[in-house]
């Protein structure tokens, strides 16, 4: 079929290793129209905009599926330089700025109008001189064409954030072949003056005939701005409508929506007592990329309690706010004791520990072997695994009791590796997880945080971290409070969820309340800081 | 300046204008304090001392300008210029063996000097690009190995596979090249080209004219694109990298370009002394450079022309003064010496210290900058 | 099959160090072909090997900790010079003199450890070329001191009144060759090894080794292997980081001591300036990064650089009539060095 759309994209397909990222997506994009795109972490988003965009790990593992078309034509492209030679522009979600340049410099960053010199001849194109009045033109009109009031002359380091963001738009824009402009939540930094200044200017780039997809996870603005919304789950386009057509529960529901199966039902022999064992008030956590802004929530000894909710809003500050690595502030209370925020060690001595998400940079020593791994925080903050020597003046580090306790955890864990001393980096992924997981049960905690606890690992592994999980909780009475972007992972273990946006609690439900009011809480619909059920 | 710092700025006192510069540049202004201690003590004449200055200006400053380019690129105090200041000085042999004298012996020098440097700071550069910010303490060794490699060639070298003529210029042994080397036929060619004196002093013209022509390039430089994109690397090569700019080949290109100046600069250097340490005179002079141009108020990353001259002017007066000074106040020249060797590293320690300690702050700010808004609001509502 | 061992072990080792060892066995095979005796040099290498050793060693706790290379050595070795002087200033004499050196350079070592490594805490990623320069000011600092010092014993002040130290001052009559003539071993007029020095070599050896053995020692190193992964499990990354430039420092004293008992003689002023370098280009050859350093490192690269600066003067000399050793000296420790620093490592650091 003869195509006369911008864009389109048939039936792309893409894995990474025998992993299905991406399954037979099609969309058409037309000139001057602005597409939504919608879809959890994970969903695909990301590596399909790696795909349009040529971006070369792509290319390294082993190419793609479909294909992509330009105004007709199909393109294959092989670097990102390629894309923007065909007009496709894209800004993503960290700034890629300089920030001693004024706005003109970033604009036009290595695409500067130079004039020529004799020196030329004798060494390099480069010794061309910079014409900084034609410079600024250039950098004039794209910031007219975006339609912002922005000051072409200043230095990014005193922009406001939202200026930053205009000025990396401008430089999309600039590039006078763009035809198609990718904005990967564009409005995720800005206020929310800023924010409808951005999505007026958008607007403004479309009537003039560029295409947008414009990526965000704020349906208000999705539904406002876009023609057309797209919703991508587990790799596969579920929605494809106009916005005028469809609702925010129907995206929602496209989002998250899936049913319950293969996962066993929540079954308590008995009920949960009432009095709160953790009680937090008005939590905020100073994390890049996961801010959280005021969250409060209460949870029950004993409970599983889940928080979810979509990438960068603030899920995974929490548990790391809350242990002491990173900045911190609100009011924490652990079996009515307050507990004092950025003190590791104190948090850690009073019950509660910490499987982090971040596998490879916080929760292992990869250099050394699994048994420290396993041994070290409980001997640091509890002091076994030493042998007192000279009266207890010199702690010595009893090693046969160290390989002992991983030996322990190796078998209840099913940890595969060559022995005790076999150093963690050797270890496939889903190993590791075990041995975070051992490291986080040898302290013995009354209270377990466990972030993303299955990113990364095969299904069996999966499997038998969420069962160990389980079972701790039933057998040992451990309180767990889990933070995972999977929703399903999520309903398949906890009593409640909390999800998290922008920061602050969106609302809390019953782990088997329906997936689409989850989605709702998801995109920002029902903010609720007290909790329910 | 800043567009923001510039309307600041009128808006204020002198008195607090003062202020604000001195924490500004905390280096120079402490240097000036010394001086003015220092100065009145050692007893020298206004006289001596300003002729002393000149000459040091002039043999000094070209050296101290070639570190420059690579403070622009990021890639911090470049002591492998003390590889061009050993391609300059192997160029000096040659051309004394050669017997060419005045001028034409001089540029022949500089001329021959550049292949040398070029080759030095390419490799230079390469082993810097391996050693991603680490380049400072790499290059400081790179100096120190550099040194081992320069001695094989003049110690071992020449006079025995390279072939030597003068007799003069060879030990005794019959290879490797003399302690001193005596640079008779050109000394001060430059500097007595245009002699022009004012109440008494010595003013070499031509070599002024030759340094300012240097400062004339660098400013050019900064208009170009290849400066353009240095200044883009220096600031952030991640950013840099993604706008299509060739980054290591540009560092290479920085580092190459501070070698060839530091090559013709000890040449200037050693012809206003007239006498070249042949095992000596390069090693300390990347150092004595580097702390020049940290006096003058530059930084790690942040250099212009005019903390050349302030930096050269204020570390070799110190370095005049501080003898006599010392045996004027406390009765001990040597300590005076100590003196100016403890400040000379000392002021580098600080400069380093303070960088790096900047360095942390802007980082730790710049995350909170990319939150927005984020935790002022939450911080405001727990309050 | 054995081609694929041999090149893991090469990668794992590294060409720079394979090659200074085939060097230095091929020196020493050499000898007994251009008259060197080869009793003798196993002596003369021992002896430097004792001589070094300590201030090699100094180089561990603060590679460990992740604090990289300690170029500040020579603030370590002040403190032990200050150790020395003052001994003699209070005449002791003997194994005693020694001892007393070593109990007055550690308050002096441990305070000025103490600021160090607070410097260094605040510079994280800068460590090295910052404490290059700390420890050049140190020394430059000092030389003024040793000028100043109200000291009168007569072994150490210029005659005729002069000003201040004398430059170098003779161990002799106090505590020359305490160690080294300690239970020491002689066969025939040749081969003499300096049993006593070895042997406290052995014992600071152990004492490092026994550290991190301990509940302190095992935090050090995780510190050092993932200051994140510390600081989760509730250590505190700067406390630890100060303690391990303590222990340098202290070491770097005590190291000093020894290479004066057997040297022969006290260097002030600038004595000590480049005396970090060789140290570290020792424990690079031995096998360490600038992460990692063990015991093991120590030892076989004190005793590969030792070989190479004993043998080369001596068997290069009667090779080729040249004294190369100086040149050789620069090329292999900064090589090294060099080396160590343009490898991959990690998360990134500023030098």
């Amino acid at each position: 079929m003869e195509s006369t759309s911008l864009l389109e994209m048939r039936s792309i397909t893409k894995d990474f290793f025998g992993n299905k990222v991406l399954t037979d997506v099609s969309f058409s994009l037309e000139k001057g129209q602005i597409l939504g795109l919608v879809g959890e972490n994970g969903a695909g988003k990301t590596t399909l905009m790696k795909i349009l965009f040529g971006m070369g790990v792509i290319h390294e593992t082993g190419g793609y599926g479909g294909s992509v078309l330009l105004e007709g034509k199909e393109v294959s492209f092989q670097s990102p330089f390629d894309a923007l030679e065909a007009g496709i522009g894209m800004v993503h979600q960290e700034f890629s700025l300089i920030p001693g340049f004024s706005a003109i410099e970033n604009i036009l960053l290595n695409r500067e109008s130079t004039r020529y010199n004799p020196l030329v001849e004798v060494f390099d194109d480069r010794m061309r001189t910079l014409d900084r009045e034609k410079m600024k033109d250039r950098a004039s009109q794209a910031i007219e064409l975006l339609g912002v009031n922005l000051d072409a002359d200043m230095l990014v380091s005193e922009m406001p954030v939202g200026h930053k963001q205009f000025t990396e738009i401008a430089r999309e824009l600039e590039r006078k072949n763009i035809r198609l402009l990718v904005l990967d939540e564009p409005t995720a930094v800005l206020t929310e003056s800023e924010a409808e200044i951005l999505i007026e200017a958008v607007g403004n780039l479309a009537k003039r005939g560029i295409a947008v997809i414009f990526i965000s996870h704020r349906l208000h603005e999705i539904i406002s701005l876009c023609d057309k919304v797209v919703v991508l789950r587990d790799g596969q386009i579920v929605e494809e409508k106009k916005t005028t057509d469809t609702s925010v529960e129907e995206i929602a529901e496209a989002m998250v929506g899936r049913s319950l199966e293969g996962y066993e039902p929540i079954v308590r022999s008995e009920q949960l007592a009432d009095e709160a064992v953790l009680k937090v008030e008005h939590l905020w956590v100073d994390m890049p990329g996961e801010t959280v802004r005021d969250v409060s929530f209460e949870v029950k000894p004993g409970e599983i309690f889940g928080i979810g909710g979509l990438a960068g809003q603030g899920k995974l500050g929490i548990p790391n706010g809350i242990m002491g690595l990173y900045k911190a502030g609100g009011r924490v209370q652990f079996e009515g004791r307050n507990i004092p925020l950025n003190d590791p060690s104190g948090v850690l001595m009073s019950g509660m520990s910490f499987v982090s998400e971040d596998r490879r940079g916080v929760g292992l020593l990869l250099e050394e072997p699994l048994d420290w791994n396993i041994a070290f925080t409980t001997m640091q903050t509890q002091n076994r695994f030493i042998k007192p020597l000279l009266g207890g003046l010199i702690k010595w580090r009893d090693d046969k009791a160290i390989a002992e306790l991983a030996r322990e955890y190796i078998d209840s864990l099913q940890i595969r590796c060559t022995g005790t001393q076999q150093n963690a980096v050797e270890l496939s992924g889903g190993n590791q997880q075990k041995v975070c997981l051992a490291k986080a049960f040898a302290v013995k905690p009354k209270l377990l945080f466990v972030s993303e606890p299955t990113r990364g690992i095969d299904v069996g592994a999966k499997k038998l971290v969420l069962d160990t999980l389980r079972r701790y909780n039933r057998e040992n009475g451990i309180t767990i409070i889990m933070v995972s972007s999977e929703l399903e992972e999520l309903r398949s273990l906890c009593d409640r969820i909390a999800i998290i946006d922008e920061g602050r609690i969106s609302g809390i439900k019953p782990g088997s309340e329906k997936s689409t009011e989850f989605g709702l809480l998801m995109l920002g619909y029902g903010h609720n800081t007290s909790s329910e059920g | 300046m800043k567009s923001v710092e510039k309307k600041k700025k009128e808006q204020q006192s002198l008195p607090e204008r003062f202020i604000l510069l001195i924490t500004e540049y905390p280096v120079p202004a402490l240097f000036i304090v010394i001086s003015i201690l220092a100065i009145p003590a050692s007893g020298f004449s206004v006289g001596y001392l300003t002729q002393e200055l000149i000459t040091r200006l002039v043999r000094n400053s070209f050296l101290v300008l070639s570190l420059i380019i690579p403070i622009m690129a990021g890639m911090g105090l470049n002591f492998g210029m003390t590889l061009g200041a050993m391609a300059g000085q192997i160029a000096l042999i040659f051309i004394t063996d050669w017997g060419i004298i005045g001028l034409p012996g001089l540029f022949l020098a500089m001329i021959l000097s550049m292949p040398m440097s070029v080759l030095f700071g390419y490799a230079t550069g390469k082993i810097l690009n391996k050693a991603k910010g680490r380049e400072m303490v790499t290059s400081f060794i790179l100096a120190f190995f550099a040194n081992g490699i320069y001695q094989l060639i003049v110690l071992y070298g020449m006079g025995s596979v390279i072939n030597i003529g003068s007799d003069a210029l060879v030990l005794s042994r019959g290879y490797g090249i003399r302690n001193a080397v005596n640079l008779i036929n050109v000394r001060q060619v430059m500097d007595n080209l245009v002699p022009i004196k004012l109440f008494g002093i010595n003013i070499p013209l031509a070599t002024f004219l030759f340094i300012t022509l240097l400062c004339v390039m660098i400013l050019w430089f900064k208009k170009t694109k290849l400066g353009q994109d240095m200044r883009a690397i220096g600031q952030d090569m991640a950013v840099a990298d993604a706008a299509g700019i060739a980054v290591e080949k540009t560092r290479i290109i920085a580092i190459v370009i501070s070698t060839v100046l530091a090559g013709i600069g000890q040449i200037i250097y050693l012809q206003n002394i007239g006498t070249m340490n042949t095992y000596n005179s390069h090693e300390q002079i990347g150092m004595f450079s580097i702390a020049a141009i940290l006096i003058g108020g530059a930084t790690v990353s942040k250099a212009k022309i005019g903390n050349v001259f302030l930096g050269v002017m204020l570390f070799h007066l110190m370095f005049v003064v501080s003898p006599m000074a010392g045996k004027n106040l406390i009765g001990s020249a040597m300590l005076g010496e100590y003196f100016r060797v403890f400040v000379s590293y000392g002021v580098i320690s600080i400069a380093l210290v303070l960088h790096a300690w900047k360095r942390l702050k802007e980082q730790e700010r710049s995350r909170a900058g990319l939150q927005g808004i984020a935790t002022e609001e939450a911080r405001g509502s727990e309050a | 099959m054995d081609m694929e061992v041999v090149k893991t072990y090469i990668q794992r080792v590294g060409w720079p160090r394979i090659i200074i060892g085939i060097f230095l066995f091929s020196l020493f095979i050499a000898a007994p072909f251009v008259q060197v005796r080869v009793s003798t040099s196993i002596s003369d290498t021992l002896i430097r090997f004792g001589m070094n050793g300590v201030m090699v060693l100094a180089m561990v706790p603060m590679v460990q900790s992740g604090c990289g290379l300690n170029f500040g050595l020579p603030l370590g070795i002040i403190s032990g010079l200050l150790g020395a002087v003052l001994t003699i200033e209070l005449g002791v004499t003997g194994f005693p003199a020694f001892l007393t050196a070593m109990a007055i350079t550690t308050p002096f070592a441990l305070l000025f450890g103490f600021g160090y490594g607070k410097l260094l805490n605040r510079v994280k990623g800068n460590e090295m070329v910052i404490a290059t320069y700390v420890g050049f000011s140190s020394v430059a600092f000092m030389c003024m001191m040793w000028l100043l010092m109200p000291l009168k014993s007569p072994t150490m002040v210029w005659g005729y009144g002069g000003e201040g130290l004398r430059t170098t001052i003779s161990t002799e009559g106090f505590y020359l060759h305490v160690l080294n003539d300690f239970l020491a071993v002689r066969i025939g007029e040749k081969f003499f090894v300096p049993t006593g020095m070895i042997i406290f070599l052995a014992l600071m050896c152990l004492m490092v080794w026994a550290f991190y053995h301990t509940k302190t020692g095992t935090a050090m190193t995780a510190v050092g292997s993932n200051p994140d992964y510390a600081r989760a499990a509730g250590i505190n990354v700067n406390r630890m980081r100060v303690i391990s430039v303590m222990m340098s420092t202290w070491l770097g004293g005590i190291g000093i001591l020894v290479y004066q008992q057997s040297f022969g003689f006290i260097q002030l002023y600038m004595g000590p300036f480049f005396m970090a370098f060789p140290a570290v280009a020792a424990i690079l050859i031995g096998g360490a990064s600038v992460h990692k350093a063990s015991i093991y490192n120590v030892l076989i690269g004190t005793f590969l650089f030792q070989g190479i600066l004993t043998m080369t003067p001596s068997v290069m000399n009667s090779i080729i009539n040249t004294d190369m050793s100086e040149v050789i000296r620069i090329i292999v420790s900064n090589g090294m060095i060099l080396y160590a620093l343009t490898r991959v490592t990690h998360s990134g650091s500023r030098g």
